[in-house]
This record gives C-alpha cells, sequence and structure tokens, in this order.
C-alpha cells in the first residue's frame, strides 16, 4: 500500500529504511512499531482540519455538510441500503482513549479511525499533573497512560501508519496542564503531538497547583503550542461536570473561556488555533434545548473569532448507555442548530468504567450517525431572532460581563481565594460552595522566582523577558540550534524501569493468551471480559444477586453488576454484568464453513430471464411449519420468486412421493424441501428418503435436491443424498445464487 | 485560608445590577466582554513575563539538547542555589564558556553534581 498522498508530506523515515506498513487483513504489530523509535521523527506538526466539500455527491445524495471521504472504513450499519456510502461529516471528531496501556490504545485507535474519529485524545494517568517533570518510558497508567515521550512516539508512529491507511490526517492530543507544563509542551512540539488541553484555571481550580506558578507556566507552554500550530482546547468545560447544578455555571463558563482566550493570545497563540470546550450544560429531564440552546448560541456570538469544540455531557451521564446516547444526540443537536469545529465524543460506558473498545466506536458512530441525518438543517430551518431564545443570549452575556467586572475590581487571584468560581448559584447569585484557593498555596506554591537583570533562555519560542546578549538571528544560535530547529539533539530514553514497561506487558499477554488462543476483551489484549445482559423477573436487589448468582454459575470470575434499571418495580429489573472468563479459545481448532460465493441480484435475475427456472418446494413429512420456506419464495421476504424464479408451492406436511411426482409433471429444474421437525432425526429421513426415491425412479440427476430447516446443515444435506442445505437465517438469495450456479455447472 | 466574602453566599440582585449594562447595544456589551477579559488577565500576562520556574527552566534545557534526566538534575540544583532567576541556559553558557567545554558536555557534569561551586564562584555570591 503506498502512502497516504495528503498525509506524507516529508516522510523521512521511509529512507531510514522503516518498511512496515499498516495491512487491513492483519492486526497492529506492536513490535513493529516499538522498532527503532530512537530514530523516528513525526512527519508534519500543528493541527489538520477535514477537507470541508459543500454540496458534495455521495451516491444517490448531495449533502451540504461532508469532507473528503475515507480511503478505507466502516460504513454505518443501514448503508448496505444505500450502496455502502460512508460520508464524513464536516467536523473533526474526536475520541477518548483512557485504557492505561499505550498499544491497547493503539489498537482502539486504529478502529475509531476507521469509523471516522480524527482526533485521538489520550487521557494521562491520575496523578501526572503533579509530577514536577517529564516521565520516560512505558510505565502502565491508571484511568489513562503516563505521557512520556516514547509513549508519544510510539502512538504518533502507529497513527502515521493508520493515516496511510485510511487516507485521513489523524490529530493526536493530550494534556499540557499541571506543573510541568512547559516541559511538556516541548515533548507535545517535538513530538508531533497536535492538539493539547492548555488551561492555567484548570490546574488552580481542579488541581490546586499554585495559581501564579500555573499562569507563569502556562504561557510559556502556551507560546510553544503556538510555535508549531497546535490547537488549543480550554478547560471550562470542567465547570460542567463539577458543579451541583451546572445549567447555573453558564455565565461563569463564558468568563472562564474569556479569561484563557485572552490570555493565550496575548501569550501568543493565533485565535484560530485557540478552541473552546464547550458542553452543552443539561440533559433530560430537564428541558435539555431550552437552556443549552441559547447557551450554545451566545458562547457563539461573544468568541465568533475562536474555534469550537464541541464536547458532550457528563455531568448527567449514569450506567444507562441508552439514556447516556439520547443526551449526546441531543449535543449533536445543538452543535449543528450552532456550529461546531471538532465534535467531541463522550462513550455510552463513561457513567459505568474506563471507555471499552466498542463503546468508543459507538461514541464516534452516533456522531456521525446524527451529524449526517442532520447535514443541511439549517438550509431548512433558523433560529429565532425575536423571543425567548435571544433574551437568553443577552442575558447570560450580560451575567457574564457583571461577572468580569466584579473580577476585574478584585483582581483574578482574589476573586479565586473568595470562592468565586464553580459556585452552583448563578452569577450574580452566590451559594458559597464554589472551589476557593489560596494565592500562596497549593502544589509547588512559592516555586516562582523572578528573571533578574540579564535573564536569557537561548531556544526559539521562549514567552517573556529573555535579554539575549549579542544579536543573533535566532534565539538558539547562541547554542547552534535548539531541538525545534535541530530535532536530532533531541535525546530520547527508551526505559528507565525493567519492571513496569510495554515489553514485559507484551511478554505477559503472549504467555497468558498466545496467538493460536483467542479470548474476549474490551479494554487490554487477553482481558477476558464478556458482558450478559439479563432481564431478571423480580425486585431491583433480589434480580442483581440472583445475576451475581448466574454469573457464578457460568464461570465467570470477577462478575460485577455494570447496570440495574428497574422495569418495575415487583414485576422485574434489568441486569447487565461483566465478568471475565475463564478459558480461552484455540484458533486451529475452530471450525468455520467456508462461505459460498452468492452471485449478485443482477446476475441472478440476467441468467433466470435468458434460462427460465422452475422449482417444485414445500415442507415435506408431518410438518405444518411454512414460515422458512415462505420466507425462501416470497418476493416481500427477498425471496427467490424475486429473482424470476418460478416456484411451485405444495404446502405443509407434503409426502416426500409428491414432491417428487409433482417435479416431474412440471418438468422442474430443483426440489427445495423444507424439514423442520427434527426429533428421531426425521429430518434426515426426509432428506435420505427423498434422494433414494429420485435415484430410484431414475430422475436424480434431472433435478437439484435442495433441503432446509433450522437443524439442517449444508454437510447434514450432502451427507443424506443432497445436492445443498441451508440452514437458520438462510436468505432466498443464497439459494437461487446456489440454484443459477449448480445449473451452469451442469450445462 | 479564603477570604471569605461569599462564604455565605448572596441572593441575586441580577435585576439592579444590570440596570447599567441596559443601555449597551449587543454590540457594545460584547465588546465590554472583550476589554474586561482582557484588563483581567493583563496583571497575570505580566507576572508570567517577569517571572520563570523550575518547568520553564527544564524547558529551556530540554530545547538546548539535554534528557528529561538532566534537566532535572540541573535545575534542582540551580534551584536549590538560588540561579533560576539568571535563566538556567545563561549559566549553563557562562559555565561553558568558562571552562572551555562544549555546552552540552558541560550541562551533563552539572547534571552529574560537578562544577556548582565554581558556578556560585562567577556570580560573586550574589544568588547566595
Amino acid at each position: 500500500m503506498s502512502g497516504c498522498r495528503k498525509c506524507c508530506r516529508s516522510d523521512g523515515n521511509a529512507e531510514r529504511g522503516n518498511q512496515y506498513r499498516m495491512d487491513p487483513g492483519q492486526k497492529i504489530d506492536i513490535r513493529e512499531i516499538l522498532r527503532d523509535l530512537a530514530n523516528y521523527r513525526p512527519r508534519r506538526k500543528g493541527w489538520t482540519w477535514r477537507n470541508r466539500r459543500p454540496g458534495q455527491k455521495i451516491g444517490p445524495f448531495t449533502y451540504s455538510e461532508t469532507a473528503e471521504p475515507l480511503e478505507q472504513a466502516v460504513p454505518l450499519p443501514a448503508a448496505k441500503y444505500f450502496g455502502g456510502i460512508d460520508p464524513q461529516p464536516d467536523y473533526v471528531i474526536t475520541t477518548e482513549i483512557a485504557s492505561g496501556r499505550f498499544e491497547d490504545d493503539i489498537r482502539r485507535m486504529r478502529m475509531a479511525a476507521w469509523h471516522g474519529a480524527d482526533h485521538m485524545m489520550v487521557i494521562r494517568t491520575t496523578g501526572q499533573s503533579h509530577i514536577d517533570g517529564l516521565l520516560e518510558g512505558t510505565p502502565e497508567g491508571i484511568g489513562g497512560i503516563p505521557i512520556t515521550r516514547k509513549q508519544l512516539r510510539a502512538t504518533r508512529k502507529a497513527l502515521d501508519l493508520i493515516e496511510d491507511e485510511v487516507g485521513r490526517p489523524i490529530n493526536f492530543h493530550s494534556y499540557v496542564s499541571g506543573v510541568a507544563g512547559p516541559e511538556i509542551a516541548v515533548l507535545f512540539a517535538e513530538e508531533g503531538v497536535n492538539g493539547a488541553h492548555q488551561d492555567p484555571q484548570y490546574n488552580v481550580l481542579y488541581r490546586n497547583v499554585n495559581m501564579q506558578r500555573s499562569f507563569v507556566d502556562a504561557a510559556v507552554a502556551k507560546k510553544i503550542m503556538a510555535s508549531c500550530g497546535m490547537l488549543q482546547i480550554d478547560g471550562a468545560h470542567n465547570a460542567n461536570a463539577t458543579a451541583r447544578e451546572a445549567w447555573k455555571v453558564m455565565p461563569e463558563l463564558l468568563v472562564q473561556h474569556a479569561i484563557n482566550c485572552a490570555f493565550s493570545e496575548m501569550a501568543g497563540m493565533k485565535k484560530e488555533n485557540i478552541a473552546l470546550s464547550s458542553v452543552p450544560p443539561t440533559a433530560p429531564p430537564a428541558p435539555a434545548l431550552a437552556y443549552d440552546l441559547p447557551y450554545a448560541v451566545c458562547l457563539r456570538w461573544l468568541f465568533s473569532d475562536f474555534k469550537i469544540r464541541a464536547q458532550q455531557n457528563t455531568r448527567y451521564i449514569e450506567s444507562d448507555t441508552r439514556e447516556a446516547t439520547v443526551t449526546h444526540v441531543l449535543n449533536l443537536l445543538v452543535s449543528r442548530l450552532t456550529s461546531a469545529d471538532v465534535q467531541s465524543t463522550i462513550t455510552p460506558d463513561e457513567g459505568r468504567n474506563v471507555p471499552w473498545h466498542y463503546n468508543n466506536i459507538a461514541a464516534v458512530e452516533t456522531a456521525k450517525q446524527t451529524l449526517l441525518g442532520l447535514d443541511g438543517l439549517r438550509e431548512m430551518v433558523e433560529l429565532k431572532k425575536e423571543g425567548p431564545l435571544p433574551a437568553k443570549v443577552r442575558e447570560l452575556a450580560e451575567r457574564a460581563v457583571l461577572f468580569l467586572e466584579e473580577i476585574k475590581e478584585k483582581g483574578y487571584f482574589n476573586a479565586v481565594a473568595e470562592g468565586f468560581f464553580v459556585d452552583s448559584g448563578e452569577y450574580p447569585e452566590r451559594k458559597g460552595n464554589g472551589i476557593a484557593r489560596d494565592p500562596n498555596g497549593g502544589v509547588a506554591a512559592g516555586s516562582i522566582v523572578k528573571r533578574e537583570p540579564g535573564y536569557y533562555a537561548p531556544v526559539c519560542h521562549h514567552f517573556g523577558l529573555n535579554e539575549l546578549p549579542g544579536k543573533a538571528e535566532r534565539p538558539c544560535d547562541l547554542i547552534g540550534g535548539c531541538t525545534f530547529c535541530r530535532p536530532e539533539k533531541i535525546v530520547y530514553i527508551d526505559e528507565l524501569d525493567p519492571e513496569d514497561n510495554v515489553n514485559r506487558r507484551l511478554a505477559e499477554v503472549e504467555e497468558r493468551c498466545s496467538a493460536n488462543e483467542i479470548k474476549p476483551e474490551v479494554e487490554w489484549a487477553g482481558d477476558g471480559y464478556i458482558t450478559c445482559t439479563l432481564f431478571i423477573p423480580e425486585k431491583e436487589d433480589v434480580a442483581e444477586f440472583a445475576a451475581l448468582e448466574i454469573a457464578a454459575k457460568m464461570g465467570l470470575q470477577e462478575a460485577e453488576v455494570i447496570h440495574k434499571r428497574v422495569i418495575h418495580p415487583a414485576e422485574g429489573t434489568l441486569v447487565e454484568l461483566k465478568g471475565i472468563v475463564p478459558f480461552s479459545i484455540d484458533r486451529t481448532a475452530l471450525r468455520i464453513p467456508e462461505k459460498p460465493q452468492i452471485l449478485t441480484e443482477e446476475e441472478i435475475r440476467e441468467e433466470v430471464a435468458k434460462r427460465p427456472l422452475k422449482v417444485v418446494c414445500g415442507t415435506v413429512g408431518e410438518d405444518e411449519h411454512s414460515v422458512g420456506m415462505r420466507e425462501i419464495i416470497d418476493i416481500k421476504h427477498g425471496g427467490i420468486e424475486g429473482f424470476g424464479i418460478k416456484a411451485v408451492y405444495l404446502g405443509t406436511s407434503v409426502p416426500v412421493e409428491k414432491m417428487l411426482d409433482a417435479a416431474i409433471e412440471e418438468d422442474a429444474h430443483a426440489i427445495l424441501i423444507s424439514t423442520i421437525i427434527s426429533h428421531a432425526d426425521i429430518h434426515k429421513k426426509n432428506m435420505e428418503k427423498l434422494a433414494r426415491l429420485a435415484v430410484e425412479k431414475g430422475v436424480r440427476e434431472r433435478f437439484i435436491l435442495v433441503a432446509g430447516g433450522t437443524q439442517v446443515t449444508n454437510q447434514l444435506a450432502l451427507e443424506a443424498g443432497m445436492d445443498a442445505g441451508f440452514g437458520r437465517g438462510t436468505k432466498g438469495i443464497e439459494v437461487a445464487s446456489f440454484l443459477v450456479k449448480r445449473r451452469r455447472e451442469e450445462s | 485560608m479564603r477570604h471569605d466574602s461569599l462564604a455565605c453566599g448572596r441572593a441575586s440582585d441580577f435585576e439592579t445590577r444590570r440596570k447599567r449594562l441596559a443601555g449597551l447595544s449587543d454590540e457594545e456589551l460584547k465588546e465590554r466582554f472583550w476589554e474586561l477579559a482582557r484588563e483581567i488577565v493583563e496583571p497575570l500576562v505580566e507576572l508570567a513575563y517577569t517571572h520563570t520556574s523550575p518547568s520553564i527552566e527544564r524547558s529551556v534545557l530540554l530545547r538546548m539538547g539535554f534528557s528529561s534526566l538532566e534537566a532535572q538534575a540541573i535545575v534542582s540544583s540551580a534551584e536549590k542555589r538560588g540561579l533560576l532567576g539568571k535563566g538556567i541556559g545563561r549559566v549553563l553558557l557562562d559555565y561553558a564558556a568558562r571552562q572551555k567545554k562544549d555546552y552540552l558536555q558541560a550541562g551533563r557534569e552539572l547534571a552529574a553534581g560537578k562544577g556548582w561551586d565554581e558556578i556560585a564562584g562567577m556570580y560573586g555570591g550574589e544568588s547566595q
């Protein structure tokens, strides 16, 4: 496979002999990703938007809001009714990945990319924001990965290969926050991370990092991010997720966005690289759009020069994945009714656990499906210019301005100290439950130092006072180039911990689950987790313990109830549980029947039109089942009549002899028998009897003999002397295809 | 610890407060919004412009071509000696010039704990 023409700007790695390419038929070879990482360089830096194509024709439709299609992808399930089309919406779509093992994250990123994600947001391990310095190697994380050079480089390398596979640039994203922000920013710039969260207010409010340190570091970090066109996303959405009544913090959200935007601009960022992380603050049963829509309109009006990263609601997500999905669809409606540049997604299992593989995919597909379904909406409907919507927009803006006035009067640090932020009262009301921080306290308090006269830093893109000696063209001329100008100066550390690293984990996985063993998984290779959905006709507490008992009897280990839903207080409860299967499946011992090659509908019709085909059919023996056979025959079920095949239907409980006599009389080409009842092997006996009688009457060669039924398999039918057998779930086209092909072989 | 003028909460007096904004057009309100935001962050930007931190200085060393481990060791020693205000890059280049050594080699010596007494002497004890 050749490199993607859109992504490969300067793939120096090819010259370095790195020939590994992803093959859609093969899993990612993690060891190939890890090979020669010391010399890997990112192929580009900075953010990439989708290539929007308004008015694009795809299949039978014209779209208003889609982007360039992918070269390889998995379309939505219903795409098969529309010629397999897979339009890509115009927004960049985010998926957040947090398994704690980058080698498993990479596989999930590949799956997500095939479903339309092009913004891979990697969550950091718990506590990294308080580590004053960088981590190295590939230690395992909790709720995310420890961000290190090796993990970033391996992931970026994998993403470069994945973008070649799907044919679209993929943005890689993580967090420039905590007390090592400037170093993380350097690392991200060097390693081709395309986007990052950076918001000093987040550090202050949610991580209790000293506020002076946080703002001083942030300016340096932001300027570095700006140097390579990284997209910045702010942290205001955390107020939604933290406040008790999230819709009341709307004025504050506007204020937080404004503070970070203004600060970022002054630190050297371009407006187009600053994105607001915005979440619709409510969810049903609240009248969600009555709050979410005015807020979204107000935000897009006040911040018209900036980008919008539309995030989905997490505040009101419980363990019910259906409920979460509906809330997220409403969030997508708000995006389409207003605007978005990046559409982020929250997995429907966010309320249960760290996201699982297929829930990332579910969230991405929810976004793709909904955005496509709403394509062109604003060409048909528009938001009202009078009435409650603009009134509410104005009110929110006024509340935000009043909020800013009060902060201005006190000074930002004092306002934080007084608990101005994340208060659940709608400003100017205050409930007194905001997050208050001491300007001289918190993590890394007292660690900032005044730059003395003569302070300098001989590197590029350094924010602040920099009294470089002499007259250099670039600051780094003093040192013969900094790592931004001469990436070969970057020092790569492979591993520091001999126990906690990717090589050790890969070896353990291989030991637990060899290449020939198959285990289900939700998060990590070979984790063995499955889920079961049970309706138990008992009240909630009884149902929960009954479900766990069922799991124990099924042999599931570490079983846990992950969701309960009362269907009726007495009549029953829905329970979902997860557990680990204590075995693996031997791949080499699997017997997988070969799938018959099916002709296309057009091919069959054409051939039957040229050479008519007649069949005699019926349910044989003392058997009154008619549904299966009717589905195979009837035109409205996609049956063989639909292809022009003439079917003479004899009904149910037809003696086998009569089937044969009718076929002779009708001069049919084939006999189709249905045989459902299977006790005492009656289905086998029916098939054998038909074959035997055909031989006895000397007409075996004249007829194609086909049997179908729930207990029939092709193997069984062949053994009984038939030409083919079809089991449960067979479609008319499969039978028609077989008949046409068999007749071709005979003639 | 908190100044707590809001600890007991405050009832909404929005209708009273908004009166002074009522006369502003939507565009004027938006301008006011941004004017205030910029005024609020100006002192924060000024603070950042004139200050540095251990992480900032380590980020300088990373960009100069040192590993995270070396950067950690050098900045930690410099911080103890009150040298961060000069800029670690400047300290390092001054030391390398004095030693007539390549700065990367000089930096690796500093990371290994060597040369700090000499540096203290270079700045005439002002940094002690």
